[in-house]
């Protein structure tokens, strides 16, 4: 593993203006790409989900699909509502636009690379508060979708907004409390000097021989992940969270009353912002352009330009989980939501930052006192979970004793044993078919 | 420590740095402005986000960007979210009344508006002009957000705390007095809502349809409960209940 490669701070800031430009231009062309690869992907995949072929039809594997239906959407008609806000309903898609494709100029596709002579890190720039700086893009393209939804001058935009700003403003305090962890073990805010702290994982000294343990805080702040990707499902906006969106509640929510190109815009932010999250997630929790774990044993595959490669496979795989997901589970109802985000995820997210914080505060103590330290409130807890009282199941009464235990004056019910008597019909129909067998008195059993 | 926190350090205003600042200097002040020009609510709230902005931008600018990242995710991504939120719900077309109740208060706010900003800003021109920046490469010798959490966790930890307790107690104060206090035995889950649907005295499904089980299809004829007795719910209340009698019941011959 060839360390030298990973970039720190001090490399940003030196490089010439055509470099600055063509870095600006491959950020903005990945996630112009990633949204129109990203639509087709989902509909195939869901289509291959669905047992059904999806679009096929345009170009290789339909890949060109996209590309038409954008076209397409170019050419409609325009339509602004006689209600709406002109200048906000104008500038709302724009805002969500802009804050998602900025968001990929903090992320970090590769280690340090020579591009015409020049050594550079494969990331726009990087700053000692990158991922606040992504962390308050996500909180502006909040803007954009509850601002469609009042521009609109509409009812089921004006509830969808609504919606979208209860439901952002919510998972972003998870979404925030569950990065805390990686601030924790890495010790900085900015992108690449995180994804640098992955490359190597802690020792672990274990009778006697030494392991070396995967640096990637996936594995290491395993709670901090599952619940900083569950956010990031409902920060932007995709099933089964898109409540701001629901077609079978609200039309098509915040963007009911958007069409042709502005409906285009707003797409293409849910979907840049789709990769923009994944893209941050890899970088935060899967080791972002280092080589996992078969293919690290090469040492030539951390440097270079190889590293992009193994960045879009963990990017295009957390997409394929978004379209999975959506395949899979149904919409929440708004109750339910609400009640994940604030009862079960930031408490969690509470209580694993404290416990981080003490297993960080332990680790400088010397073996014996740290086993203590560790060991007795983890005994406690296994033996409180052990004694815990727990219920015990009532007999449930049968439905005749229910029925016995009916208050006077309840609602009359029918005999219990009440027999539907046999078609006379169906009587007639097996005596004429076999005259001589069946007898007619044995027909009035059947049920 | 990137460039822009030498530069600032250095006290020199680089080249970079001014352009900044005079690109969203007029936009923070146009901001403030036009939150207090604009009729419409939300638009006076979309001025105020503005202003905030620009202001993120020039706390990252004065080689403070935690701050400024802080500025922008607090003010703007959650408190005007909120604000917005509430104004929304009042009503698009909830304007300001254009009676002047106070005559001339305009004019006064305006004059008096523009001499304070004079006598701040002058004074601080006065104070500052001169006196070279110090003590910010000290500061920022960690690192911005290093040291800003190094001062919170040792010099001013008691005075972070009471903050943070202050608004943990307005928090819970204010979810208390919003909260409408329901005593346990009023909150029905489901299967108490069923049980009390089931109670006797209460008629728990939809109102039988007039002619169930009885002798006759017509409106008048009121239903049969399934223990037989007659149903009056089944029938409107202009109508008499009564059965028909055998005559009314008997085939007309008219079915040929």
């Amino acid at each position: 593993m060839n360390l030298a490669q990973a970039p720190s701070l001090t490399d940003f800031g030196h490089d010439p203006w055509w470099l600055v430009l063509g870095k600006i231009v491959f950020a903005f062309v990945v996630a112009l790409l990633g949204t129109l690869l990203g639509v087709w992907f989902e509909r195939r995949v869901v289509g291959f989900m669905q047992v059904r072929p999806g679009p096929n039809q345009l170009g290789p594997f339909g890949l060109l699909q996209t590309l038409a239906d954008g076209l397409k959407m170019a050419f409609k008609e325009d339509i602004l509502p006689k209600a709406a806000d002109k200048v906000i309903y104008f500038f709302a898609p724009a805002i969500s636009v802009i804050c998602a494709v900025t968001a990929l100029s903090v992320i970090p596709f590769g280690p340090m690379v020579s591009i015409f002579g020049h050594q550079t890190p494969l990331q726009v720039t990087d700053v000692p508060v990158a991922v606040l700086v992504v962390l308050a893009l996500s909180s502006m393209a909040v803007y954009g979708i509850v601002l469609a939804g009042w521009a609109s001058g509409s009812t089921y935009p004006l509830l969808g907004g609504l919606r979208s700003t209860a439901q952002l403003i919510s998972y972003e305090v998870a979404l925030g409390l569950s990065i805390v962890a990686v601030f924790m073990l890495s010790g900085t805010m900015s992108t690449s000097e995180i994804v640098a702290a992955q490359s190597n994982g802690p020792q672990l000294t274990l009778f006697g021989s030494e392991f070396q343990l995967p640096g990637w805080y996936a594995l290491l702040l395993f709670p901090s992940f599952v619940i900083f990707f569950i956010s990031i499902v409902g920060e932007t906006n995709r099933p089964p969270f898109d409540l701001p969106e629901a077609e079978s509640e609200l039309v098509a929510g915040f963007m009911t009353e958007y069409s042709s190109l502005k409906f285009a815009l707003i797409m293409l932010s849910e979907y840049v912002a789709m990769v923009t999250m994944s893209a941050f997630t890899v970088t935060l929790f899967l080791g972002g352009w280092h080589a996992p774990w078969p293919l690290n044993l090469w040492s030539g595959a951390n440097s270079g330009w190889w590293p992009l490669l193994w960045f879009f496979g963990k990017v295009v795989l957390l997409v394929f989980v978004f379209v999975w997901l959506r395949g899979t589970l149904p919409r929440l109802r708004y109750d339910q939501l609400m009640r994940l985000g604030w009862k079960v995820l930031i408490p969690i997210s509470l209580v694993w930052v404290v416990v981080l914080a003490w297993l960080r505060t332990v680790d400088d103590w010397e073996t014996k006192s740290r086993l203590y330290a560790i060991g007795i409130p983890a005994g406690i807890l296994l033996l409180a979970a052990m004694f815990w009282p727990s219920r015990k199941p009532q007999p449930q009464p049968t439905l005749a004793e229910q029925v016995e235990n009916r208050p006077p004056g309840s609602f009359p019910l029918p005999p219990l044993d009440l027999q539907v008597p046999p078609s006379p019909r169906t009587r007639r129909m097996v005596a004429e078919r076999e005259p001589a067998n069946v007898p007619a008195g044995q027909d009035s059993e059947e049920v | 420590m990137t460039t822009s926190t030498v530069l600032a350090a250095a006290g020199a205003v680089s080249g970079g740095e001014a352009v900044t600042f005079w690109i969203l200097a007029p936009l923070a002040l146009a901001g403030a402005i036009g939150m207090v020009a604009a009729r419409n609510a939300i638009h006076s709230a979309l001025w105020l986000v503005l202003t905030m902005l620009s202001l993120g931008v020039f706390y990252v600018l004065q080689a403070g960007p935690f701050i400024g990242m802080v500025q922008i995710i607090v003010y703007t991504g959650a408190i005007m979210m909120l604000f917005l939120f509430v104004l929304m719900l009042v009503g698009r077309d909830a304007s300001d009344s254009l009676i002047e109740v106070l005559r001339g208060q305009r004019i006064a706010a305006i004059g008096l508006g523009i001499g304070f900003a004079a006598l701040l800003g002058s004074g601080i021109h006065r104070a500052t002009q001169g006196a070279p920046p110090a003590g910010l490469e000290q500061a920022n010798a960690g690192g911005n957000v290093q040291g800003i959490a190094r001062l919170l966790f040792t010099d001013y930890l008691f005075a972070f705390e009471l903050t943070a307790a202050l608004l943990i107690t307005a928090t819970i104060g204010g979810m208390i007095l919003a909260h409408v206090e329901r005593r346990k035995e009023d909150k029905r889950d489901q299967v108490a809502t069923m049980k009390a649907r089931f109670a006797p005295g209460n008629y728990p499904g939809p109102k039988p349809g007039p002619g169930v089980f009885a002798t006759s299809s017509s409106v008048a004829t009121p239903a049969r409960l399934p223990d037989g007795r007659l149903s009056d719910l089944s029938t409107p209340d202009i109508l008499p209940l009564r059965e028909l009698t055998a005559e009314e019941s008997s085939l007309k011959g008219t079915e040929k």
